[in-house]
């Protein structure tokens, strides 16, 4: 899999500065369209731009790279413009996930964050999965990194279906990113829809206890609340995918909370990080920590499916998964003596 | 009656608000059906005239719904279709008091005569997608089971809310008779005419800003096609009556060939308000909670108990586009000119360049 990834980054982050094209049109540039000889022979040419035999006429050269890319990317562009993609019911958007955001996700995801993913292949490739991850980093990126992560290294390049506060649907246009990249609300008719449709759920039990927590406090795993996440996974027989990330502390480590103004403007928490309130926007940049996302082996619970209702049960479970990941923490963060190694 | 009926099948129905284009296509359409002996249709107001021409088969009796209790004794019926639940405010006709006074009122009565009536065994009541209310934190796709989690602000949902209380107090009062409760979604078609239908049918559309529901529709022939199974078969229980699958909004409006026009939300509900103060306006605080929260039902009950799956939320969508094509200010086949033209463009400029260099 490595193998096949590795190729298509050099060429990926060799050609995308040259044009807004380039990322609409890197996905489709994986699978080539012109099978043998035309591409092979049209892709080297040009990146060195040959001045010996020039092109004869117009649209004479389907096969070149970049005229692909302005051809899929205005494709992209009539089909949004005309309606032309499919919504599931929660307002997941494949099309617009595949054309813009996992591209987006995918340069922060590799050349800022630098991430190490270990562990991919405990993630089912077919069915119903609960993947449970550690919340931090006062802006919760981790997310969004853990399913650019899913995305990008699993075989199968599996969807993670995210499960986010209701704070994050009562925002206008951050509600309608979430619902189009696959997110909806934390709760559990919704939770269990999706996995008894068979899909990768992703679910932070810490909520904003774990995203919203001091920088001293970092890996140090927040209360899991209810274990709603558990019964979720028990009623629908879905095993649990522990999930490590380590990294996201670093990116905005919150000093402070000022917590009148958190009330006044009706959020959980007012972060204060070396950058931000100070530099205004600029304090917007996460700083580009190294991070490492280790998936741990799945906890089956498909023999457990008549105690989801049994609190002793759900209880044990998650004390199981928190000792699980707060372990793969450790382990990760002895890897990663210094948070900013390249 | 010559014709053999299953036992189910009522002899006499009485189906209220034939004065409105979905009452009167139902009425007129078990009065097609042979097994159905007689249909009587209850109305306050006269159909319109093209309405009347669908109703020459039913028997037609002008009265309130209050007057009905009288009517459905007299008649003998043994199946009541409640439809007299006005979705919008009619500022021609008395707007939203007049509005709650039939749904509310109009139900409460027509319940408590029905209550009275030992021959009435089947009740059918047109109910809304809108009794899941509209919150934050709400499940995406509602359930029959799903409560509403707040009391929703628009004046429709509230009725809904209402009707629906007082048939649950019927069933219990009155358990030997079928109760059907319909959650339908917002019709669409070629060939009807609603609140919905005219805002898509604008050239710009208005929606609100940073929010893009999801949308799902029902078609009115798939609707039409439920209550009359309704009427026809057992099905006690509520169901949600919906096209599979998911529009949304901007989606939605881009489909139909119009343009979105962004407003920031407090500013539309209180466009809202002040259209409607003036008399015009049909957008209610139903329609904003709507086209900010959206509304998504399982249709999964209504699938296994009528045996019958409605045409797909895009395809009842596709239907009413091919109707009101007319409106149309981006078509298609532009856009896919606009997009051969500029590769075209770009083609010839590279190949310009290249040829030079």
């Amino acid at each position: 899999m490595s193998d096949r990834r590795a190729p298509r980054r050099g060429r990926d982050s060799r050609v995308s500065p040259g044009g807004p094209a380039g990322i609409n049109g890197k996905r489709v540039v994986l699978p080539p369209p012109v099978p043998g000889a035309p591409d092979a022979d049209a892709a080297p040419r040009n990146g060195q731009r040959p001045t010996g035999s020039p092109p004869p006429a117009v649209a004479d050269q389907p096969a070149d790279v970049w005229d692909r890319r302005v051809a899929s990317g205005l494709a992209f562009l009539r089909r949004r413009l005309s309606g032309d993609y499919e919504v599931d019911e929660f307002g997941f958007d494949p099309d617009l996930n595949d054309h813009v955001f996992h591209p987006v996700l995918r340069l922060l995801y590799r050349e800022w964050f630098r991430t190490e993913v270990f562990g991919i292949d405990n993630v089912p490739t077919t069915g119903a999965g609960l993947v449970v991850g550690n919340h931090s980093g006062t802006v919760a990126l981790d997310a969004l990194m853990l399913s650019a992560a899913l995305h990008d290294r699993h075989p199968e390049g599996r969807h993670l279906r995210l499960l986010g506060a209701d704070l994050v649907f009562r925002m206008p246009f951050v509600s309608e990113l979430a619902r189009k990249s696959g997110g909806t609300v934390a709760c559990n008719p919704d939770a269990e829809r999706l996995l008894r449709g068979g899909d990768l759920v992703g679910v932070f039990p810490e909520g904003f206890k774990g995203v919203g927590k001091h920088y001293s406090q970092r890996y140090k795993l927040q209360r899991f609340g209810r274990g709603g996440f558990v019964s979720a996974a028990l009623r629908t027989g879905t095993p649990i995918i522990p999930a490590a990330i380590v990294g996201a502390e670093e990116i905005y480590p919150m000093l402070a909370d000022i917590k009148p103004l958190a009330r006044l403007l009706g959020l959980p928490y007012f972060p204060v990080t070396p950058t931000f309130p100070w530099l205004g926007p600029l304090g917007m940049v996460p700083l580009p920590s190294k991070w490492m996302i280790e998936f741990c082996p799945p906890i089956p619970t498909a023999d457990m499916m008549e105690h989801a209702d049994d609190p002793m049960v759900v209880f044990n479970l998650s004390d199981q998964v928190r000792e699980t990941i707060q372990q793969a923490l450790h382990r990760l963060l002895e890897r990663r003596p210094d948070p900013f190694a390249p | 009656m010559t014709v053999d009926r299953s036992p189910e099948v009522p002899g006499t129905v009485v189906v209220t608000g034939i004065s409105r284009p979905l009452g009167a296509r139902v009425a007129a359409r078990l009065a097609d059906d042979p097994r159905i002996a007689r249909v009587v249709g209850v109305d306050a107001v006269d159909p319109s005239p093209e309405l009347a021409a669908l109703l020459d088969r039913v028997e037609r009796v002008r009265a309130e719904a209050g007057a009905a209790g009288t009517i459905i004794a007299d008649l003998h019926a043994e199946a009541v279709v409640h439809l007299a639940v006005l979705t919008a405010p009619d500022p021609q006709h008395g707007g939203r008091a007049a509005m709650k006074e039939q749904n509310v009122i109009g139900t409460m009565q027509l319940l408590a005569a029905c209550q009275q009536a030992p021959r009435v065994r089947k009740l059918v009541v047109r109910s809304s997608t809108a009794a899941y209310g509209a919150s934050f934190r709400d499940p995406a796709v509602f359930t029959e089971e799903t409560e509403p989690r707040e009391v929703p602000r628009g004046g429709f949902a509230r009725d809904i809310l209402d009707i629906e209380g007082y048939v649950r107090g019927f069933r219990r009062r009155r358990p030997d008779v079928t109760a059907t409760v319909l959650r339908f979604a917002p019709f669409i078609g070629s060939t009807i005419d609603t609140t919905l239908t005219r805002y898509f049918a604008q050239p710009a559309v208005p929606t609100v800003l940073g929010r893009d529901p999801r949308l799902q529709f029902v078609h009115v022939d798939d609707a039409l096609e439920v209550l009359h199974r309704s009427v026809t078969g057992e099905h006690p229980g509520t169901f949600n009556v919906a096209g599979a699958g998911v529009l949304t909004l901007s989606q939605a409006i881009r489909r139909a060939g119009r343009v979105g026009v962004p407003v920031v939300e407090p500013g539309l509900s209180a466009a809202a308000g002040f259209a409607r103060s003036l008399g015009f306006g049909r957008y209610g605080l139903d329609q904003v909670d709507l086209f900010v929260h959206g509304r998504v039902v399982d249709t999964t009950r209504l699938i296994e108990e009528y045996d019958f799956t409605p045409r797909s939320t895009a395809a009842a969508f596709d239907d009413f586009i091919r109707g009101h094509a007319g409106g149309r200010v981006v078509r298609a086949e532009q856009l896919a000119a606009a997009e051969a033209a500029i590769l075209d463009g770009i083609r010839r400029v590279r190949a310009a360049v290249e040829e030079r260099s």
